[in-house]
């Protein structure tokens, strides 16, 4: 089966695993923009990163039929340096017009800290001034809940941003039922360790149904398994799940929230 | 799928996974030293209580164990204004 893997860093993968990604039926990617496993010294270190995420990964990907997207911001982490932020943040908007951008992200939370709020919000002013779409990172482990309760506050003293733009990502069963129910998209991270194995993915989808829900691998430089989508495909059907369920999670949702972006087309390989 | 082809399906995968909390649990007790007043053990006590219990949703219920309190009011205590 073809799918997306709509949060995944491939700038910390090989091109070995494009190579494996497109055998195991990846047709298209989105990468947000993260931290880099160290913090960058300069507003200058971000403009090379964007120049990765916009020209060197898309033609990476391209040489295996792989379409790249990506989003960009500075993330959590590196958001409690408040001045770099906003030096970064001023540099966003010229990059926005490139042809693989589908918004701003992964902004959000990561200790929940004050100055972590202050440029998470100014992310989110950036995104309703230039009609963009969003993608959130919700903080790990005990942070979590709190984390995406605050989050869901912040976004909801923006209601000229329409819930239907918005993707909160790496929900687990404490956090997804309140991300869907206040109309947002929700995306379930298949990580070792810290976030969601496919099968309590599955059983997420069994209990909240399948509409505005999405599976990523978020492989990165970090413990993780870019194939991580294919296992949970294997999980669902081995659970006896319709082929057009699990089609809807790993393909229709994500091509479906990204279509929101002017710079995103992808044909129905189906189509082709 | 019923609950006994599930139980069928899913039998030696929990029984494994006791056994590495056990062991795990048993690992800890050998080691020098005693962890007792160590919060996290008693994070774990409980959350085996809740897989132990008959309710549903014991997930979400060790998540919300292992989780920070979430203060409502945590945007005046930052001092930080309601949205643009
Ligand atoms: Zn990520």
């Amino acid at each position: 089966m073809y799918y997306i893997d709509p949060h995944i860093h491939m700038v910390s993968r090989t091109t070995d695993d494009y190579a494996t990604l497109a055998r195991m039926g990846c047709v298209a990617m989105s990468e947000p923009a993260f931290w880099a496993g160290y913090d960058r010294g300069s507003a200058d270190g971000f403009r090379d990163y964007f120049r990765q995420l916009t020209e060197v990964e898309p033609a990476r990907a391209a040489q295996f039929g792989i379409r790249h997207f990506c989003w960009l911001c500075i993330n959590a982490k590196e958001a409690e340096n408040v001045q770099l932020s906003r030096d970064v943040l001023k540099l966003i908007p010229e990059f926005l017009d490139c042809a693989n951008v589908l918004g701003i992200g992964e902004i959000g939370l990561n200790k929940n800290t004050r100055n972590e709020a202050i440029i998470f919000q100014e992310h989110v002013e950036l995104a309703i001034e230039h009609q963009q779409a969003v993608l959130i990172h919700t903080p790990h482990l005990e942070d979590k809940h709190q984390g995406t309760k605050m989050i869901l506050d912040m976004l909801a003293d923006h209601p000229e941003l329409a819930p239907g733009s918005v993707l909160v990502d790496h929900v687990e069963e404490h956090t997804v039922k309140a991300v869907l129910d206040a109309g947002y998209w929700a995306g379930m991270t298949l990580y070792p360790v810290t976030k969601c194995t496919p099968s309590r993915a599955v059983d997420i989808i069994e209990m909240v149904g399948a509409e505005r829900l999405c599976v990523n691998s978020a492989g990165d430089w970090g413990p993780s398994k870019p194939t991580a989508v294919p296992d949970l495909i294997m999980e669902m059907r081995r659970r006896g799940h319709r082929e057009s369920l699990i089609r809807k999670i790993v393909f229709d949702n994500p091509r479906e929230f990204f279509q929101q972006s002017k710079n995103f087309d992808l044909a129905d390989p189906a189509n082709r | 799928m019923n609950a006994q082809e599930i139980l069928d399906q899913e039998f030696l995968t929990i029984r494994s996974k006791l056994l590495d909390i056990a062991a795990a649990l048993d690992r800890i007790q050998r080691g020098d030293g005693d962890p007792a007043d160590d919060a996290r053990m008693e994070l774990v006590s409980e959350a085996i209580d809740i897989v132990g219990s008959t309710q549903l949703h014991r997930a979400e219920r060790i998540q919300l164990l292992f989780s920070r309190q979430y203060d409502q009011a945590w945007k005046s205590k930052f001092q930080l204004n309601s949205g643009a």
